[in-house]
């Protein structure tokens, strides 16, 4: 195996975004308080000392505004790498990229292509209320035109940014608030570079598929570990990309486990879990030995409280006692 | 050349930074120097309340705050030149002019300790808004409850608040913009504290003053020394006159200076210099009024200790009563969702219940 490094989540993005910087020079970020500050969750850190304001650009408090401009940049040549500080206030943009950066390719012909990366922190479990703390990943995921992908693992994090700046279509790139302090491995050196097309399997296992992706997965692992001591083997699957979603991979899973549990931070109605469902249900539905299960977040807004915020989203023990459920134990 | 229209912002200030008149034709309220002290005690009883606060986030015993260290002139004139029948749609940080208006300690540091039951203000005016954490949406608010005043024909005004760093959000525009399309009732007070967590001023905007934003939007405008509160104060009485008798809006660009770090999960320290913090500490609004009022003989030391005293007291009632208060069953976090709660939600609010019970 070759060598590697213990990074945190948030020097990886940290590395990658001055990797795309050296490497490129019509890349540059910009956001609300990325430059001194170093952004909402210190991720561009030292950036600024290191390539200047022209390249690092706080701008003003708008997320249209800057998001928009991002887009406009990159139809102009660029390759701007635009960091929301959190999905929530990404809300604001909404029209900028689902009406915008999504149809302007279709609605020009195949004229005009929107290379931008949009970043953002996504998901609850710091006790910042209801207005800091949704998971509306499956928004963008339902939009066609744009690829929107969650980097759950220290090494998606560091890879994933230059893959989604090589695309010519617009990327949005989902940070899981509770992922930045997490700690695991990089490559030591060479290509970090990953793909943003394949889901991965993070632990093989053959009783039941585990789906989920980004800050639910190491809940999943957690989870998998319990059960792999009351002798259910769990296979973890980390969707990675959200659309495309890789059917393959995940239906491939559930035909050799015959039992599928999705662990999903969004809100169940009308949620990427629903969707991942439908697809088994209408492609692998005679290989399943059990209903599928979701473990979702209650349908509330995300509340203030920590034991009420814990209890509104998907846990460890939620998990196990779903998949005990379908094991039927 | 032919001139299409000009313009121009007027600067209002009464008191200089050491409480000297800079002007002879103070507003008629002055006068009462037993309201001036109200209002001294107020700005000071704010103080004391935010340095408990940041104390309280310190010792873990509150979430991440908001400090208005700095802001005690420009919030509490906003709060005491309105009406009880007048709406305020806060940002997050104007507690002076919520405390004005009623709105307990209690609730704040409740709100902040991480429960939103510390917006259900008890005595503060049941129509005012809750907080508001996403910058700028109150200011659309605000427009259309001025809009639902004028279409009831009532004389009441609807004040919002927004920061410098907000005043760049589309919401801001557009709600001045329609105020000033709709002569709505609204009153628009820009706090220009200089910083939007780390982005200073200049990065926001061009414009030489936030104040020219009511300008484009057809409203009156002003900019005030914002850490003088007879300023704050006498451009609020007009601007809530103006409004309440059908003659527009205004936006009021107070201008301030943020003291304290953005919240307590910040250190300003970071993005700006100490000099430059050390340089506004000379303008403190709360310095200025009491000078003032001690030049007239309306205040002194011993009152000053013996308030200060009050105050303490108070907020430690505040405080205690705070951490008694109990945290919300888990059931809360449906309650508060609908009117009534559809069946499917009941069903997941049951669900809830019952693995509470389990664990
Ligand atoms: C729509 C939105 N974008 C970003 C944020 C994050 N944020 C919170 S406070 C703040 C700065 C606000 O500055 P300003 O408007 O000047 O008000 P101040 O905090 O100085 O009172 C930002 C960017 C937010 N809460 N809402
Ligand atoms: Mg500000």
């Amino acid at each position: 195996m070759s060598a590697t490094r213990r990074i945190t989540y948030r020097e990886a993005v940290r590395e990658a975004l001055r990797e795309a910087l050296l490497r490129d020079p019509r890349v540059f970020l910009m956001g609300e308080d990325v430059g001194r500050y170093g952004g909402a969750y210190a991720c561009s850190s030292g950036l600024l000392a290191e390539f200047g304001e022209e390249r690092i650009r706080d701008t003003p408090l708008s997320e249209s505004a800057f998001v928009g401009a991002g887009i406009g940049a990159a139809i102009g040549g660029m390759r701007p790498i635009v960091e929301v500080m959190t999905i929530n206030f990404s809300l604001l943009a909404l029209d900028q990229i689902v009406n915008n950066a999504a149809t302007l390719r279709h609605m020009s012909g195949g004229q005009i292509a929107v290379p931008v990366v949009i970043r953002m922190a996504t998901g609850a479990g710091r006790q910042l209320a209801a207005q800091h703390s949704h998971s509306l990943e499956c928004w963008y995921a339902h939009v066609p035109g744009i690829r929107a992908v969650a980097p759950a693992t220290i090494a998606d994090a560091r890879g994933m940014l230059w893959t989604a700046l090589q695309e010519p279509n617009p990327v949005v790139i989902f940070e899981h608030a509770t992922l930045y302090s997490d700690e695991g491995e990089v490559p030591a050196g060479g290509e970090f570079a990953v793909d943003i097309d394949r889901a991965a399997i993070r632990r093989a296992g053959a009783d039941l598929s585990l789906i989920t992706y980004g800050g639910s997965l190491k809940k999943a692992l957690a989870a998998a570990e319990t059960l792999a001591g009351e002798r259910i083997d769990c296979e973890v699957i980390d969707l990675r990309t959200l659309r495309p979603l890789d059917e393959e991979t995940l239906l491939a899973s559930v035909r050799r486990t015959h039992r599928a549990l999705i662990v999903d931070e969004g809100w169940r109605s009308g949620s990427l879990a629903g969707e991942i469902a439908a697809r088994i249900a209408e492609q692998a539905f005679f290989d399943l030995d059990a209903p599928v299960r979701r473990v979702c977040s209650a349908e509330v807004p995300i509340p203030y409280p920590r034991h009420l915020e814990e209890a509104a989203t998907p846990q460890v023990d939620t998990i196990v006692a779903a998949a005990r459920g379908l094991m039927r134990r | 050349m032919s001139i299409a229209a000009t313009f121009e912002i007027e600067y209002l200030q009464y008191l200089d930074p050491e409480g000297k008149p800079v002007r002879k034709d103070f507003p008629e309220f002055t006068r009462d120097l037993d309201h001036m002290v109200e209002l001294y005690k107020l700005m000071v009883s704010t103080r004391v309340f935010d340095t408990k606060s940041i104390a309280l986030q310190r010792t873990g015993k509150l979430g991440t705050y908001a400090s208005c260290l700095g802001h005690e002139a420009a919030h509490v004139g906003i709060g005491s030149a309105m009406r009880r029948e007048d709406v305020l749609a806060p940002s997050y940080r104007e507690y002076g002019a919520q405390l004005y208006r009623g709105v307990q300690p209690r609730e704040v540091y409740l709100y902040w300790g991480g429960d939103e039951r510390g917006n259900d203000f008890q005595n503060a005016p049941k129509h005012d808004f809750a907080w508001s954490v996403p910058i700028g949406t109150q200011c659309l608010h605000a427009a259309g409850a001025a809009l639902a005043f004028k279409i009831r024909g009532e004389q009441r005004v609807a004040v919002c608040t927004i920061g410098d760093g907000g005043s760049s959000k589309g919401d801001f525009y557009g709600a001045i913009n329609i105020a000033g399309a709709q002569n709505l009732p609204l009153v628009a007070v820009i706090v220009n504290n200089q910083w939007a967590i780390s982005v200073p001023r200049r990065i926001q905007t061009g414009a030489k003053t936030l104040a020219q934003k009511g300008l484009a939007a057809g409203l009156f405008a002003i900019q005030v020394d914002g850490n003088d509160i007879i300023a704050v104060r006498k451009a609020m009485d007009d601007a809530l006159a103006r409004a309440r008798s059908g003659q527009g809006g205004t936006v009021i660009e107070a201008v301030t200076y943020r003291l304290g770090d953005h919240t307590t999960a910040d250190d300003a320290r970071r993005y700006r210099s100490e000099a430059e913090v050390k340089e506004a500490w000379t303008r403190d609004p709360v310095k200025r009024l009491r000078a003032w009022l001690e030049s007239k003989k309306a205040w002194d030391a011993k009152k000053e200790e013996a308030w200060k005293a009050e105050c303490e007291a108070w907020m430690d009632e505040e405080v205690n009563a705070y951490l008694k208060t109990r945290a919300q069953p888990v059931e809360a976090m449906f309650d508060y969702l609908y009117a009534e709660l559809p069946a499917d939600l009941a069903q997941q609010r049951e669900q809830a219940i019952a693995l509470e019970r389990g664990h």
